[in-house]
């Protein structure tokens, strides 16, 4: 599967019709920030980015995905029903007694979900374990300590399973912001140039720190200590296949993440700390790919961020900006709206930049 | 329950405490992960800038890659030691247990137990015995903590023997385990020779169905456990989860205990004696799951007990046995004895003085069992 900007884009546009769906039909959930992050998620799995099975949810090579702002949950069983995990129809039971789509992911019930998250600022923690085990040559089966991992073989995989092409390198960059003058520039908004670059045989590629490990936070949610506790021993062990995405969405549930205990500017404070930071228009899919791409194969020697600003409840007109769309359910009246508005599809396709938002 | 002191492998000297060999049970940690590691365990041990104290550095000194030292940030410990469990390790925390237990409760809940890791929380210092740090380093709340998460299973070794045996069980059995090891020495209650005795030690202890009576876990003798699985429970010997072991027997009053108490208990149990009341001692090695017919059956035999704890009297092992008895009605016949911390903090002093100050020692117990009877 290569990287194709309309079906990633209409990917996204599914999981955020399948978000509001899903949330109104049980009647409570996060749809404003699993609204935000829906464009990430969709070049995630269906942007010839991430490597995984849903046939073999426990394929040892994959890469992993830990959805560290689990109160998303939504996007991510959304992404996961549509990557084939399971029938999308099984959305429809999100929160409900015997479901396995809990409120917050819960690994013990649905394949597919690596670990159980919901309490904000542990999953870039979990991330760097498990960064750090896979690139010593860990894997799932017990008692296995050959460096290097297992292969790729005798495992069908029928969607999802790509390889990120050469790197989109540094100099294609454009719009740099931010006062990154550590290391690797900021990103903004890189412009076109999908990757056509043949898929690769993964078998033969493998390096030490071929699995990647993703996580995604929040950007409220890095008031957490545990967050700059993780942020520190990633760089301190330079955890070159540990990539981190922000959702930059700005507001948390009392108000603005700026009006309630300022982050202030996430890129220092990541760069201070030694990790690798890009910052992107987090609904431009293109930038999102190149980022990706950038962050995977690039040869800094340490862990990398991509902070992506988007906006919460991106998608909805009535639901964007809206801190009171944290965690409520839509009516039936603003499904259908919501619905339309998705279809037409305009609000979508405005950019950060153009809205002055970032 | 019909075995002896001496049936049970205990050490001659047990009875006579002062003349007992001391080891801490902190200090089986770091030389027992040596062993499982030697023994081809995917073990790793996270520690928190203490591993000096847990002993932790010891498996570092043999097998640095196989300790990861994440500096003064107990939090991400926790984290880092769940995406390592979830990459296939064996995952070993450690900290004091104030910190490794307490400060670390939602990361433990939920990652660790929500999500059923194989991460084994075993921190050093717990309990009043870390005497002269005080209140702040005391931690007395651990048992109830570990205790109420569900998926987790709460050992306390007594002595430095049995922490080796629990170290090894929690290390063969897939899943979040809780070892409580204390600081101080405290006498060697069982000789290696009962460590390493194969009672009760060939059953699958990857079967989730711990808390099932001995019976059913017997049958399994030539069961097809992973291999290192089996050497780990067979190195156990007599310790298994949900199993009490009866370490001195009696007819009139069941003296209780878990960690440093049982030494305390069995000299309690002496005194006693000198009153002309026969006390049975029970080591209560497995907090959770609890071995609940050799508790009930001794009670039921002497229909009177009390509890022996250094931890709050609520939530731990009294609570266990309280909820037990509330669970059987009219086992016992008198009032439920209890020997712990009364709702309080600790305090910076010796242990000898602790111990007095606290009412946790064998005078205390003595006294308790009396006035019960």
């Amino acid at each position: 599967m290569l990287f194709n900007e309309e079906e990633v884009r209409k990917s996204a546009t599914q999981l955020r019709k399948d978000i509001i769906n899903m949330i109104s039909k049980s009647g409570s959930g996060h749809p404003g920030g699993s609204l935000s992050a829906a464009d990430i998620m969709a070049v995630l799995f269906f942007g010839d980015v991430m490597r995984y099975s849903a046939a073999n949810p426990q394929l040892p090579d994959r890469d992993r995905l830990i959805l560290s702002k689990g109160h998303a949950a939504p996007v991510l069983y959304a992404a996961l029903a549509r990557a084939g995990y399971f029938q999308p129809e099984e959305l429809g039971t999100l929160r409900q007694l015997g479901s396995r789509l809990q409120g917050h992911p819960d690994s013990q019930k649905l394949p597919g979900v690596e670990v159980s998250t919901g309490s904000l600022g542990q999953g870039l923690s979990i991330a760097c374990g498990l960064a750090l085990a896979l690139e010593a040559g860990g894997n799932d089966f017990a008692g296995v300590d050959e460096p290097g991992g297992n292969d790729f073989a005798g495992v069908g995989e029928p969607c999802g399973v790509g390889f990120v092409g050469n790197a989109a390198g540094g100099d294609e960059a454009v719009g740099v912001v931010g006062g990154a003058d550590a290391v690797d520039a900021g990103v903004l908004g890189a412009a076109g140039g999908t990757t056509d670059v043949p898929k690769k045989s993964p078998l033969k590629s493998f390096s030490s720190n071929s699995r990647r490990v993703f996580v995604l936070l929040g950007d409220g949610e890095c008031q957490e200590g545990q967050v700059w506790e993780a942020v520190m021993f990633a760089a301190h062990k330079r955890l070159k296949n540990l990539i981190a995405i922000v959702d930059n969405n700005k507001l948390q549930i009392d108000g603005s993440v700026s009006a309630i205990c300022n982050l202030d500017n996430l890129n220092t404070k990541f760069s201070a700390f030694g990790w690798q930071v890009q910052e992107i228009d987090g609904h431009d899919v293109n930038a999102i790919k190149l980022a990706l791409e950038y962050a995977t194969n690039s040869e800094f020697e340490g862990p990398r961020v991509i902070i992506a600003h988007t906006i919460k409840g991106k998608g909805v007109s009535f639901m964007q900006g809206e801190c009171g769309w944290h965690g409520k359910a839509p009516s039936e009246e603003q499904r259908l709206a919501a619905l339309a508005e998705l279809d037409d599809g305009s609000l979508i396709s405005q950019s950060l930049t153009s809205g002055g938002t970032l | 329950m019909s075995a002896t002191g001496q049936d049970l492998g205990l050490l001659d000297t047990m009875t006579q405490k002062s003349e007992a060999p001391k080891k801490a049970t902190r200090s089986a940690y770091g030389e027992t992960l040596v062993e499982l590691v030697a023994l081809g365990h995917d073990i790793v041990a996270i520690d928190a800038d203490l591993t000096g104290s847990t002993t932790t550095a010891v498996l570092g000194k043999k097998y640095p890659d196989r300790l990861i030292n994440v500096g003064i940030a107990e939090q991400n410990m926790i984290g880092v030691a769940s995406g390592m469990s979830l990459a296939g390790k064996t995952a070993f925390t450690g900290s004091f247990a104030v910190f490794g237990t307490g400060r670390v409760y939602d990361q433990i809940r939920n990652t660790v137990c929500y999500s059923k890791l194989n991460v084994k929380i075993v921190p050093t210092h717990a309990g009043i015995s870390v005497g002269p740090d005080g209140g702040s380093h005391q931690m007395l709340e651990d048992i109830a903590l570990m205790r109420v998460l569900p998926n987790m299973r709460v050992l306390v070794p007594a002595d430095y023997t049995s922490a080796k045996a629990a170290i090894r069980l929690a290390a063969g059995t897939p899943g979040p385990v809780y070892v409580r090891l204390g600081r101080a020495s405290v006498p060697i209650l069982y000789g290696e020779q009962f460590a390493l005795s194969s009672y009760e030690s060939h059953h699958d202890l990857c079967h989730e169905s711990l808390a099932e009576s001995h019976g059913n876990l017997q049958d399994d003798s030539s069961g097809n456990a992973h291999k290192l699985t089996e050497d780990a429970s067979q190195m156990s010997g007599g310790f298994a989860f949900g199993k009490a072991n009866v370490l001195r027997t009696g007819t009139d009053i069941s003296l209780i205990a878990c960690g440093i108490e049982v030494a305390y208990a069995l000299e309690a149990a002496t005194i006693l004696e000198q009153h002309g009341v026969s006390a049975e001692v029970i080591d209560v090695f497995s907090i959770k799951p609890l071995d609940e017919t050799t508790i009930l059956g001794s009670i039921k035999k002497t229909g009177a007990v009390v509890s022996c704890e250094e931890h709050m009297l609520t939530g731990g092992l009294a609570s266990a046995i309280a909820e037990l008895l509330a669970n059987n009605p009219g086992v016992c016949k008198r009032p439920l004895g209890r020997i712990g911390v009364d709702d309080r903090f600790g305090t910076s002093a010796e242990i000898d003085e602790l111990f007095a100050e606290y009412r946790l020692n064998a005078k205390s117990i003595s006294n308790m069992a009396l006035s019960v009877l």
